[in-house]
């Protein structure tokens, strides 16, 4: 049987505006149960925040998205994690993961145009200590984000009555 | 006038006038005598109207997983078109016997006890061709899916209708049927997860009909195509008691738990000589069931159980979501406890399932399968899939609610209704 715990994430990562009332009649518990569950989750820190998955593109945001890589060097006192979480304090930056391959840290940053993006990668950057280069990727096109499909592609139909 | 004219005229003016063609007459009387599906019948007032909301679905929501549709998709890629052998392909039986044997620890040898079917029907139709001779009896407990009572009249049996009943939660208990039996009794049919009533059937429920079916030398054919789709403990099929397994002809298939439905395929484990029955009936009508529909089924018993188990747990949620629901708008509904249908009782409105059907379809746009589609003792309740979004079931719940409550307005001047 599964964890209640992993049942209440699902529901939510799904939505996240399900109530606990309305998760309690999901998984088939109390009302009381489900939010004590949520307050422990809150409490935690299992679940961060309560987010919409939008997709910007529709309303013409006017931002400009880049996926950066950086080769980094280590020093004795700072390791991976200093520079990644240096890298995440700043607003532009949604998402910094170390990753395996050709280089060692990679994240995602948000813009206004991709002048604002270059300068922000090259100032704010690959000025760093231990950042030995950067190379940054612009987001064309997402097709895909957080597991939810962005494009609009008509579904096939049901019958209505079928046996 | 030469003589050769006349006789050519006389040709045309003396040739039997043929009767008027009425193909009616060349119908077999067998066909023509079977009511169609009351599904059909209601499908084909739904089909016309727009906005419909439809919990009359008997099929998934979710498409088939991605991973299986790409692995039918490179098998076409490669050009692997042609037929399979009669009995499916061999690697398809081999995985089949493996998931059954962890699913139910029932060994099968995949070489001649399993066949592939173009889905769950045609087994079922294989099943009472291979074994019933003109006028034997086979048990129908009902309500049931559509299709056991013509396939059994189609294979020249004589379907015995039993009734179950909700205050037994439409389990098939002994009584319901031992007083059906006689000497011509051949076979009882098993469906559970049952469609339309969610239904399940425990080991004891089993076991309790298990003697009735020894002392009557019975065989069993077991639709059990829903059996990934039980929601309180593990499905236990009837091939699993002792000594059960050779009397079983099991039945399963691919559409409902890995949202399969389009891709027909269907399989039969049982008893070589009955397997072998089917399989010579199947080469000589179906050949085999579609190869491409066969690779993506190895690839779904091989890697698909995550994704059913998802799905799964997605129904479960609804299941609790709807049938909270329905009580609270006072339609007396017993919980299912597999497949993905609600069964619940209209007997309060006054109406019968085929008027609150269409009445319900007619005022408020929602489509609900009339119970008495599925047999006579499927009157007086409706059947509603819940196969289908959350948003919509609760759409679909609001409008019943106002239907009813229209309903009970009504009632006033006239029509009763009384909730039970």
């Amino acid at each position: 049987m599964r964890d209640f715990a992993k049942e209440i994430l699902e529901v939510l990562e799904e939505n996240a505006r399900a109530t606990p009332g309305e998760i309690a009649t999901l998984l088939g518990r109390s009302e009381e149960e489900v939010s004590g569950e949520i307050k422990g989750l809150e409490e935690s820190g299992v679940i961060r925040k309560y987010m919409t998955m939008i997709n910007w593109e529709k309303i013409d945001d006017g931002y400009v998205y880049a996926i950066v890589e950086l080769k980094v060097s280590l020093h004795r006192d700072k390791g991976y994690d200093a520079i990644a979480e240096r890298i995440a304090r700043f607003s532009e930056v949604q998402s910094v993961r170390l990753i395996s391959g050709d280089h060692d840290i990679s994240f995602t940053v948000r813009g206004k145009s991709m002048k604002d993006v270059a300068f922000f990668v090259t100032e704010k950057i690959a000025t760093l200590k231990g950042v030995e280069s950067t190379c940054t990727h612009f987001v064309l096109k997402s097709y895909k984000e957080h597991g939810v499909i962005l494009y609009d592609r008509a579904q096939p139909k049901r019958l209505v009555v079928t046996a | 006038m030469t003589d050769g004219q006349i006789s050519e005229k006389n040709k045309k003016l003396t040739m039997a006038k043929p009767a008027l063609w009425r193909p009616e007459a060349h119908l077999s009387t067998t066909v023509r005598d079977m009511p169609p599906s009351g599904i059909r019948k209601f499908f084909d007032i739904v089909v016309e109207m727009e906005d419909v909301i439809s919990l009359g679905v008997g099929e998934p929501d979710f498409p088939t997983p991605w991973h299986i549709r790409e692995a039918c998709i490179y098998s076409l890629e490669g050009g692997n078109t042609s037929y399979t052998s009669n009995k499916g392909l061999p690697e398809l039986r081999e995985v089949l016997a493996e998931s059954v044997e962890e699913d139910l620890a029932l060994d099968y040898d995949p070489e001649d006890e399993i066949l592939i079917t173009t889905g769950v029907s045609e087994a079922v139709d294989l099943a009472f061709r291979a074994t019933l001779n003109s006028g034997d009896e086979v048990i129908v407990p009902q309500p049931c899916y559509v299709a056991y009572v013509p396939d059994v009249l189609l294979a020249g049996g004589v379907p015995r209708p039993v009734a179950t009943r909700l205050s037994e939660e439409f389990k098939l208990r002994p009584e319901d049927f031992a007083g059906e039996i006689n000497e011509r009794t051949k076979a009882l049919v098993l469906s559970y997860p049952n469609n339309p009533t969610g239904a399940v059937m425990t080991r004891e429920d089993l076991e309790e009909i298990a003697d009735l079916v020894v002392e009557n030398d019975l065989l069993v054919i077991s639709d059990e195509v829903y059996d990934k789709l039980t929601y309180d403990g593990k499905h236990v099929s009837f091939a699993q008691l002792e000594g059960m397994q050779e009397r079983t002809v099991l039945l399963n298939g691919l559409s409902k738990s890995s949202a399969m439905t389009g891709w027909r395929i269907g399989y039969a484990f049982g008893d070589p000589a009955i397997i072998g029955a089917m399989t010579k009936v199947h080469q000589y009508t179906m050949l085999c069931a579609p190869t491409m529909a066969q690779v993506a089924a190895v690839e779904a018993v091989r890697r698909g159980e995550e994704e059913v188990m998802a799905m799964k747990r997605e129904y479960d949620r609804r299941r609790r979501l709807f049938v909270s629901e329905l009580e609270r708008l006072g339609l007396p509904c017993f919980e299912p406890k597999g497949a993905f249908y609600a069964f619940p009782s209209i007997q309060g409105t006054g109406l019968s399932s085929e008027e609150f059907s269409e009445e319900l379809l007619k005022e408020e746009r929602v489509a609900a399968v009339p119970g008495n589609a599925f047999g006579e003792s499927g009157e007086g309740f409706i059947r509603c899939s819940y196969a289908t979004s959350k948003e919509e079931i609760l759409e679909a719940i609001d409008r019943i609610e106002r239907f009813l409550a229209n309903l009970e307005a009504r009632g006033r001047s006239g029509k009763g209704i009384k909730k039970v």
